[in-house]
């Protein structure tokens, strides 16, 4: 099928154009690509990051169960995650 | 209701975002080279054409909307209209360096040099790029993060109003050498401005996705700081090191604080 196609098209003159013409659609392809690899990286720093934050909470959390709000829900939470193991599995 | 339920929306829509804009890519690649003639003058070589004017058009549209953003931040004193701004501005510069190669890449297919001093379009493309290019470096210079957004939007909104004015003069000059664009639209065969539309289109919808993506991330980050400080019992309002990028984790040292204030 790819080849039906291709034979169907017209041919493109890639003689002495074609190289610039490459050039250019090539230089926009790299900059998506630089783009998305910098964000690769952010994303594998922001992983890192949520797991240390992960280690810290759980590492405050035990030694200060009701500091915040948010530190008494989790506590609430891990409370009622004790009390009701079979209906969340359920 | 899981929408209403999230606090932040810089996330939303984006997946349907980047797969509308692959799409839009790759409709567009298939029109430039399987359906759009070759022109009678360059011949293959104007297929450049279709990648070089769509990211000039954005990138300089992406400049004006920076400006504008900076306006609402003004107004609003919102940072968060001040990192909108900063983001657009930022992804325009990087539109207009791809502006700069394709450019130089077809001007030496087509004149036989890479870079033409005479050609008015070309200049004012760089000085535009240029001014733009101390936008960064002048976040960077203000320590302070309450100045460093009003001084960027206010240099924002005048290199914005800039941007237009350099268009109309280089339009204006009597000099010109460079092939129009919008002025020719209507002048291309129908097959060559469909194709070139659906490049602007595509163009435009690259532009945003690589926004919202950044704009996500960056709040992402602001967000893992502040509950960093939170965790850590570090004071939300903390002086953060020097950056030029600008601070929106207002919102998120707001909640931060109002968590620490209830407890009981």
């Amino acid at each position: 099928m790819f080849a039906t196609i291709l034979a169907e098209t017209p041919a493109l003159p890639l003689h002495t154009a074609g190289k610039y013409v490459a050039g250019a659609y090539i230089v926009l392809f790299a900059i998506v690509l630089i783009y998305v690899a910098i964000m690769a990286i952010r994303l594998s720093r922001i992983e890192r990051d949520l797991g240390e934050l992960l280690s810290l909470s759980e590492h405050t959390g035990t030694g200060r169960p009701n500091a915040s709000p948010a530190g008494g829900q989790a506590g609430a939470g891990t409370e009622r995650q004790g009390q009701q193991p079979e209906s969340t599995l359920a | 209701m899981e929408r209403s339920s999230r606090p932040f929306g810089y996330g939303n829509g984006l997946r349907t975002l980047s797969i509308a804009t692959v799409i839009a890519i790759a409709v567009t690649l298939s029109l430039v080279f399987f359906y759009a003639p070759l022109e009678a003058e360059q011949g293959f070589l104007q297929k450049i054409f279709y990648v070089h004017v769509p990211l000039a058009i954005v990138a300089l549209c992406g400049f004006v909307l920076g400006g504008l953003l900076a306006i609402q931040h003004l107004r609003t004193r919102d940072a968060r209209w001040d990192m909108r701004s900063y983001v657009v501005i930022h992804m325009s510069l990087i539109f207009a360096v791809g502006t700069l190669i394709t450019g130089s890449i077809w001007a030496k297919g087509s004149w036989g040099h890479w870079w033409v001093w005479s050609e008015p379009t070309l200049v004012s493309f760089l000085i535009i790029f240029l001014l733009y290019a101390t936008y960064q470096p002048l976040r960077f210079a203000i320590e302070d993060p309450e100045r460093q957004a009003r001084y960027a939007s206010v240099f924002a909104i005048t290199a914005g109003a800039f941007v237009p004015l350099n268009f109309i003069a280089v339009r204006l000059s009597t000099e010109y050498l460079h092939p129009r664009v919008l002025g020719s639209t209507s002048n291309l065969p129908g097959s060559m401005a469909l194709t070139f539309l659906v490049s602007l289109g595509s163009m435009a919808l690259l532009f945003a996705t690589l926004c919202k993506y950044e704009l996500t991330a960056k709040h992402t980050r602001s967000q893992l700081r502040a509950l960093r400080r939170r965790l850590s019992g570090e004071h939300a309002d903390a002086p953060r090191a020097r950056s030029a990028v600008p601070a929106i984790q207002h919102a998120a040292a707001a909640s931060a604080r109002a968590g620490v204030r209830s407890v009981p």
